[in-house]
C-alpha cells in the first residue's frame, strides 16, 4: 500500500507508525498538516497517536480542522482506507468520520500499559490476519480512551460488525468495552491501543504485526 | 463586541473531573455538596457591530468547533 502518515505539531507516535508500515512492505509518506495535497494514488491515510495541538479545546478537535482534513475527508468520501490511532481515533471522531467520542478515563488518570485486547471484526482489511475472538497483546498509553456514543450510534455499531476490538478487562470505561471501531464500510478504523508498538522482534512482542501486513491484501 | 462561550457536558455524560472536584470538595469537609459539573468558558473579541449577527456567527463557531454536541452543550452570551 501507498501510506501516508499525518503530522500535527505534538504528534508523537508518527515514526513508530511509519517504521511499523515500512516493516510490513508499504510505501510511506509523511504529510505535514499543512499540506494541502496529497501524494498521488494513496491507499491509506494513517493518524498517528501523540496530543496533537496540546489537546487544546478537545483531543483531536483542532487536528480535525487542520488545512489537510479536507484531503482526508475527500479520500474517504471515495472509499480510500483510514487509520488513526490513539490520538489519529480522537482526531477522526472529531471530524465526524467515525460515530462517537474519546472522553476522559474513568479514573481520571493517563494509563500507560499492554492490555489485551479481542478481535471482534476478522473480515476487516485490518483484522483479516487474526483469528475470530483471538486475544492479542498490544498496549494502550491515553488519557482520554473512554469511548462514549448514543445508544443508536452503539447499536449500529454492533448491527453492522463495526466493532474491531474490544478490551477483555476494561481499563478506562468505554461504553461496551470498545477499543477500537470500523466505519460502516469497514475501510476506516480507529482504535485507543498501539499495534505499531508491538511490531519488531525487540517490542518483546509481535501481536501487532499481522495488523499492519494484512492492509498488504487491499494494496 | 465580546461574546462568552460556555461549554458544559450534557446531563447523564459521566464527568470524571467534575466527580473528582466534588470528593475534594467532600474531603474539605463541604458535605452538602451533592454534585460538580466541569465545564470551560470562552471569551471571544469579536468585530462586529449586530448582535444578532454575533450571536448567529458564534453559534456556528460553536457547532463547527468549540462544542462536541454528542456529549456537550453550549450556551451565547452577547456582552
Amino acid at each position: 500500500m501507498r501510506a501516508a502518515v499525518i503530522i500535527f505539531p505534538g504528534s508523537n507516535c508518527d515514526r513508530d507508525l511509519l517504521s511499523a508500515l515500512s516493516l510490513a512492505g508499504h510505501k510511506t509518506f509523511s504529510i505535514w498538516h499543512k499540506e494541502t495535497e496529497l501524494p498521488k494514488n494513496i491507499d491509506l491515510i494513517a493518524i498517528p497517536g501523540g496530543f496533537s495541538f496540546g489537546d487544546y479545546l478537545r483531543c483531536g478537535a483542532i487536528a480535525a480542522k487542520s488545512p489537510i482534513f479536507k484531503e482526508v475527508i475527500r479520500h474517504i468520501d471515495r472509499g480510500g482506507y483510514a487509520l488513526g490511532i490513539c490520538n489519529g481515533f480522537q482526531i477522526l471522531t472529531e471530524a465526524g468520520i467515525l460515530p462517537g467520542i474519546l472522553q476522559q478515563n474513568i479514573g481520571t488518570k493517563f494509563i500507560s500499559k499492554v492490555i489485551d485486547l479481542r478481535v471482534n471484526n476478522t473480515s476487516s482489511t485490518f483484522t483479516h490476519n487474526y483469528s475470530s475472538n483471538g486475544i492479542i497483546s498490544i498496549p494502550i498509553a491515553h488519557h482520554e480512551g473512554n469511548y462514549f456514543a448514543s445508544k443508536d450510534d452503539l447499536k449500529k455499531l454492533h448491527d453492522k460488525n463495526c466493532i474491531a476490538f474490544e478490551y477483555i478487562d476494561n481499563p478506562n470505561g468505554a461504553s461496551d468495552n470498545i477499543a477500537g471501531i470500523l466505519s460502516e464500510n469497514h475501510r476506516v478504523l480507529g482504535m485507543m491501543p498501539h499495534p505499531e508498538r508491538h511490531t519488531e522482534k525487540a517490542h518483546g512482542c509481535q501481536d501487532g504485526y499481522p495488523f499492519f501486513e494484512g492492509l498488504l491484501a487491499a494494496s | 463586541m465580546k461574546a462568552k462561550v460556555t461549554v458544559m457536558l450534557k446531563e447523564g455524560v459521566l464527568d470524571p473531573q467534575g466527580e473528582a472536584v466534588k470528593h475534594a470538595l467532600n474531603s474539605l469537609k463541604y458535605s452538602k455538596v451533592e454534585s460538580v459539573r466541569q465545564g470551560k468558558v470562552l471569551e471571544i473579541g469579536l468585530d462586529e457591530t449586530s448582535r444578532e449577527r454575533a450571536n448567529k456567527n458564534v453559534q456556528e463557531m460553536c457547532e463547527k468547533l468549540l462544542a462536541n454536541t454528542v456529549i456537550e452543550s453550549y450556551e451565547i452570551e452577547i456582552i
